[in-house]
């Protein structure tokens, strides 16, 4: 069985970090399971985690009026969920959902924030590699945006 | 070709005379299929009982009498090419006309035309097929090419991307995709109802995780033109050097033969130079906004 430090070692969120830092991280993990359907956080909770996808899927979910439920994006393995514990005022703005059986890395966002303000450095670390998935998800919002599947020029084929 | 007004031929008979690029085959409708609420598949038999042989990535000019032509592509096999089939999705005109098309209804065919996928040039490498929305019906055959000839290429892979799980192409056909051990199949939609168990999301995620060998890779690319170009940065970031990424382009394709410009797109004609392209060559011309 591999040890937490192996685990993050090798999830791709982590590389580059050097081996004091993921020391660090390691005091602020433990492993999860979540089982099909079963909520990781609910839209309005205390965002005090984020999660460490290792193996299956969570649906990101916002409720629409007249619409029910909608998931707007899904998470998975070698991704990481939630931002919202680094940012304030640190409550989720979705509903997360396992969609199918999800082993994940849960990390204490209040234990973590407290070392990255200990150490610039690897608070550095941490926000560039949270931008990184900022980025990726604002992309992917904005392409979306403008439901290029849905008609235009290219529609007929 | 002979010339029209060629009076050797004249004398000759009609017969001897090459067909007319610009006079359309009549080809009765054999059956329908409503794959999305707007979009429908069409099996066209020709009424002289020549099946239309096609490379896959080739396009017809599909007409609907006394309404109008458009360009639309192949969804068939390539290697049994009986009954020509279309997929179609109706965004208003002409197209709504074929949309509305019954079983015994007689439409016009000329082509087919302009530059396939060359599927085969992948021989020995990996192939993977990028397709958004009903772009995967100009890709159809080039999977199904891949997949008669499996033996002739390594690594296969499917990245599927549509608007919701209502408006996913061909669903039974990916189902069975999906479950052959010899292709990758990733689907993903933009947004999904709760309950849906895939993935949510923008068709490079799954791309980026496709774990491909770039430097032995052949891409086929079609959608969205703004979805393909995403794809085709991706696919070049991630080492696949852009000849061998292709896309296929929509342009104002009118006359089928490169005659009448209206597809014009800057040195290339469309109609005969595409509507597959390398990015090598399609990279300079997809991003001026002025073309």
């Amino acid at each position: 069985m591999r040890t937490m430090k192996e685990l993050l070692e090798a999830h791709p969120f982590f590389a580059g970090l050097d081996d004091e830092a993921i020391e660090l991280v390691v005091g602020c993990a433990t492993n999860v399971h979540f089982d099909p359907d079963e909520y990781l956080f609910r839209l309005g909770d205390p965002a005090d985690r984020f999660y460490v996808v290792r193996h299956g899927r969570v649906a990101l979910e916002l409720h629409v009026p007249g619409s029910g439920q909608q998931v707007v994006d899904t998470v998975e393995e070698d991704q990481v969920l939630g931002w919202s514990w680094l940012v304030p005022p640190h409550r989720w703005f979705l509903d997360a959902r396992a969609v199918m059986p999800t082993s994940a890395i849960s990390l204490d966002g209040v234990c973590l924030r407290g070392k990255c303000d200990e150490d610039p450095a690897l608070g550095y670390a941490f926000m560039q590699r949270v931008a990184h998935v900022m980025y990726e998800r604002l992309q992917s919002a904005r392409v979306r945006l403008l439901d290029l599947y849905g008609g235009g020029r290219d529609a007929a084929r | 070709m002979t010339l029209r007004g060629d009076t050797t031929s004249s004398v000759r008979g009609v017969a001897d005379v090459a067909p007319d690029p610009m006079l359309p085959r009549p080809f009765r409708v054999q059956d329908v299929r409503h794959d999305t609420d707007d979009t429908v598949t069409l099996w066209l038999d020709p009424l002289d009982g020549e099946p239309l042989g096609f490379a896959a990535g080739q396009f017809t000019m599909l007409q609907a009498f006394g309404v109008g032509e458009v360009p639309i592509s192949i969804s068939g096999d390539p290697g049994d090419p009986r009954y020509l089939q279309h997929t179609i999705r109706d965004v208003g005109g002409v197209t709504a006309a074929l949309v509305r098309a019954r079983v015994g209804d007689v439409l016009g065919v000329r082509g087919p035309y302009g530059v396939g996928w060359g599927v085969r040039d992948a021989a020995g490498a990996d192939v993977v097929v990028v397709a958004g929305g009903i772009g995967l019906a100009p890709l159809r055959p080039a999977l199904l090419e891949l997949l008669g000839n499996r033996e002739q290429f390594r690594r296969a892979v499917l990245v599927y991307g549509a608007r919701s799980p209502a408006d996913l192409l061909f669903p039974a056909e990916l189902e069975a995709w999906a479950d052959r051990p010899d292709l990758d199949v990733a689907v993903t939609v933009d947004h999904a109802p709760s309950g849906y168990r895939g993935r949510v999301g923008l068709v490079t995620e799954p791309l980026a995780r496709a774990g491909l060998d770039p430097g032995r890779t052949l891409a086929l690319v079609c959608g969205p033109e703004v979805m393909m170009r995403h794809v085709a940065e991706d696919l070049v970031r991630l080492g696949v050097p852009p000849a061998w990424v292709r896309l296929s382009l929509e342009r104002n394709m009118r006359c089928g033969v490169g005659l009448c410009g209206h597809c014009q797109l800057r040195e290339l004609f469309i109609c005969v130079d595409g509507p597959v392209l390398g990015l090598d060559r399609a990279a300079p011309l997809i991003t001026v906004r002025e073309l």
